[in-house]
């Protein structure tokens, strides 16, 4: 039976409000789905879905937050034939390296999961004041993440530029690659059954150079990852628009999805918090 | 309530000496602008004309970075870490030994007074100097990788409210990184930028390590746009942070912003009464309240907000207003008449939007810019007074009834760098710091600063973080 592909939002699947889909086709040009093509409502409904979940993802303890990020890789293994058939598809790979993409995509999930409840230990410091007072610095969540993903790498990437985004409890509103679409509605579907919240994670599958825009100027957006825009003169307007409410900008860049990721886009969506209380009798 | 009365007590001015005129500090030397106009700059206390000083144009300003990259890559970036930190401990012992001539000489081009410019201003200056001094030969500790690199030339632009300490903050961590700099002090306060240039030469910095190009909005302009900074540094309102935001998209520039706000200053029915006046006093009316993290709404619980109204009304009458070089002095001058035309602005709108406005009896001087401490009462959230920076002595009160609605207050919006909490409950304070949304979050205390703390905020209030390793790692590239 063919499976109908369709947005992730609020931890429902709801077609396009708009009504419109459109044909995603295999490396070699074949007719693999209709993927829904998500609008500017649908980007600001996931926004306020994100904003809804904000909360309580950031509020749940480090630890669980792991436990929630180390589910979506063991569900993930689940269906590993079914995400290696559409890598492999979508890429243009043999099924050997399409499999290996999802093991690595595997991997990186449990990666991230673990960071969880050491980013505090490594980002955070106890600062030696000169004067009687307690003096700690802690990481948080910066808010709401647009993330505007690589349009190449449809899952190892995807996966690298969420996880880390959500592992320290921000939410996310990714809209996925254009022509390889279908590994983040499976992804999608994987997130709705490994107790992530509603709206911890929202995807949209259409165009980034279309609904890029809305989520760069939405006020209720904090940060934006503007890896999948390809032409600088668009990143430069998205990069500018975000502007107006100071959101934290990561710039498109060369990246290699099979390195390993280190810290920096984990701690591009982090706030430091730092706390003072005098110290007495 | 009676009053004690005072003697006049002023610090001598005399240790200071101000020349007529200053130019431009470029690789090494004071030069004169090629294309600028010298304005004036004057002491908000008496509008004395104390020196006139060089604008710096567009020429000035290539001059300078093109300075600073020569520098960078022939001297200051191959130097040993070890090096560059002797430079910058000399550069600290500096400071010690000229401070009280520079806390004179801030309080005389920014109107502060005099016992804060001597007991946080300078003092905080000379400690960041020795802490960065320490960094530069620890680089590879600093969470920046095992190899960290410096990104070249960084441009800074600082304000006016604290000018030495801002300029402290953005030179000391940039140098010790291995980064060369072109600072613009704000155009109302660049005495002692120009001061520090001299320690530069006394400390016999390498030409083109620090430059200093004076001017108003349009030489800041100039230095954030031009191609040869690599790294843009900014301290000041969250409009130009935001023109800044835009005007580095698509380029390759790293940027911190420490922009402004609004915090709230929460206090508990349980809370030390007597601390949290001093607290409240602190927050709002310290440096006349031209601080970005000042304490500007007051939230009070509303069990003991006639108790703690009447109590900081009380205090409030004992303020002493008037010369900034008396060391009896509480409250200074206001900056500029920019600035008071401001504060008179935003607490006129106060009034008529139906706050009640209060002031102690208090004479003002004749001559120069001064602003009485003012609260008003009966705000709420959607007074302007309640919603945006006046960057005065001016405090709004609120009231609420549980820790859940002071949260939803303190957090309503759009800034997100600084808050207080009163209380004497341990367990409250964890979780109201948890759940507030600033960067930096005193309680039972208010105002608090150290080189060894990261100070930065939470949405619109900017990104990066100034102080500590943290604020090591914005002039390193990772």
């Amino acid at each position: 039976m063919r499976k109908t592909y369709k947005l992730y939002i609020g931890g429902a699947f709801p077609r396009s409000e708009s009504g419109r889909s459109y044909v995603v086709n295999d490396a070699k040009g074949k007719f693999l789905a209709n993927a829904s093509q998500a609008s500017r409502k649908d980007a600001r409904d996931a926004v306020v879905a994100a904003r809804k979940a904000f909360g309580g993802w950031s509020g749940k303890t480090a630890y669980n937050r792991g436990q929630v990020l180390y589910r979506i890789a063991e569900v993930m293994e689940g269906r590993h034939d079914q995400f290696s058939a559409e890598v492999a598809a979508s890429e243009g790979l043999s099924a050997a390296k399409a499999r290996a993409i999802v093991d690595a995509s595997i991997d990186r999930w449990v990666w991230y999961a673990g960071w969880a409840d050491k980013l505090a230990q490594v980002v955070g410091s106890s600062n030696p004041v000169a004067g009687p007072y307690f003096d700690f610095s802690l990481p948080e969540a910066t808010g709401v993440i647009a993330v505007l993903a690589p349009q190449d790498s449809s899952l190892l990437g995807l996966t690298s530029v969420i996880a880390p985004a959500i592992v320290s409890g921000n939410t996310v509103v990714a809209v996925s690659s254009f022509e390889r679409p279908l590994p983040a509605v499976t992804l999608g579907e994987v997130m709705a059954t490994s107790d992530l919240p509603g709206g911890v994670v929202n995807l949209l599958t259409g165009s980034a150079s279309e609904i890029g825009p809305w989520l760069a100027s939405h006020l209720d957006v904090n940060a934006i990852d503007l890896c999948g825009i390809e032409d600088p003169d668009e990143a430069r307007d998205l990069e500018a628009a975000a502007a107006e409410n100071l959101k934290r900008v990561r710039r498109p860049a060369e990246e290699d999805w099979s390195a390993s990721p280190g810290l920096s886009r984990l701690t591009q969506y982090l706030e430091l918090k730092t706390v003072w209380h005098p110290i007495g009798v | 309530m009676s009053r004690f009365e005072y003697a006049p007590a002023p610090e001598s001015r005399a240790i200071v000496d101000i020349k007529s005129s200053y130019g431009l500090f470029i690789n090494g030397a004071f030069t004169d602008a090629t294309d600028g106009k010298p304005f004036k700059t004057v002491s908000p206390a008496s509008e004395e004309v104390l020196a006139e000083v060089s604008e710096a144009g567009p020429a000035d300003v290539d001059k300078a970075v093109r300075a600073a990259r020569r520098a960078f890559e022939r001297v200051w970036g191959p130097m040993a870490g070890r090096d560059r930190a002797k430079y910058l401990f000399r550069i600290a012992r500096l400071i010690q030994e000229r401070s009280r001539e520079l806390a004179v000489l801030e309080s005389l081009d920014n109107g502060k007074p005099i016992r804060e410019s001597r007991d946080v201003d300078i003092p905080l200056v000379a400690a960041h100097f020795f802490y960065y001094a320490g960094w530069a030969d620890k680089l590879e500790y600093a969470g920046a990788g095992e190899h960290p690199q410096p990104w070249g030339v960084a441009g800074q632009v600082i304000p006016w409210n604290f000018p030495m300490l801002m300029l402290a903050w953005k030179i000391a961590p940039a140098l010790a990184a291995g980064n060369t700099v072109v600072l613009k002090p704000a155009e109302t306060t660049p005495l002692t930028a120009l001061a520090f240039a001299e320690i530069c030469q006394q400390a016999d910095l390498p030409p083109g390590v620090v430059n200093i190009v004076t001017g108003a909005g349009r030489t800041g302009q100039a230095l954030v746009e031009h191609w040869g900074v690599d790294k843009v540094a900014f301290t000041g309102s969250t409009e130009v942070g935001r023109s800044i935001a835009k005007a580095v998209a698509g380029s390759d520039k790293k940027v911190t912003l420490e922009l402004g706000g609004k915090a709230a200053n929460i206090v508990f029915e349980d809370a030390p009464i007597d601390q949290t006046i001093e607290g409240i006093v602190n927050g709002i009316f310290f440096n006349q309240g031209h601080v970005c993290c000042a304490g500007s709404r007051l939230l009070v619980q509303e069990s003991v907000y006639d108790e703690v109204l009447a109590r900081l009304k009380r205090r409030m009458g004992t303020l002493r207003v008037g010369d900034p070089l008396d060391k009896n002095t509480d409250i200074g001058a206001i900056n500029s008449s920019a600035q008071l035309a401001k504060i008179r602005e935003l607490s006129q709108i106060g009034e008529d939007e139906g706050a009640e406005r209060w002031s102690p009896d208090c004479e003002l001087p004749a001559e120069g810019f001064w602003f009485p401490p003012t609260v008003f009462t009966g705000v709420s959230q959607a007074h302007r007074i309640a919603r945006e920076e006046i960057f005065g002595p001016v405090l709004s009160v609120l009231t609420f009834r549980t820790p859940a609605e002071a949260v939803e207050k303190a957090n309503n919006t759009p800034f997100g760098l600084s808050a207080g909490i009163w209380t004497e409950k341990g367990s409250r304070i964890l979780w109201m710091a948890n759940q507030l949304r600033a960067g930096v979050v005193w309680a039972n205390t208010f105002n608090r600063f150290d080189p060894a703390s990261p100070f930065g905020g939470y949405k619109e209030s900017g990104y990066g973080r100034e102080g500590g390793r943290h604020g090591l790692e914005a002039y390193l590239a990772h």
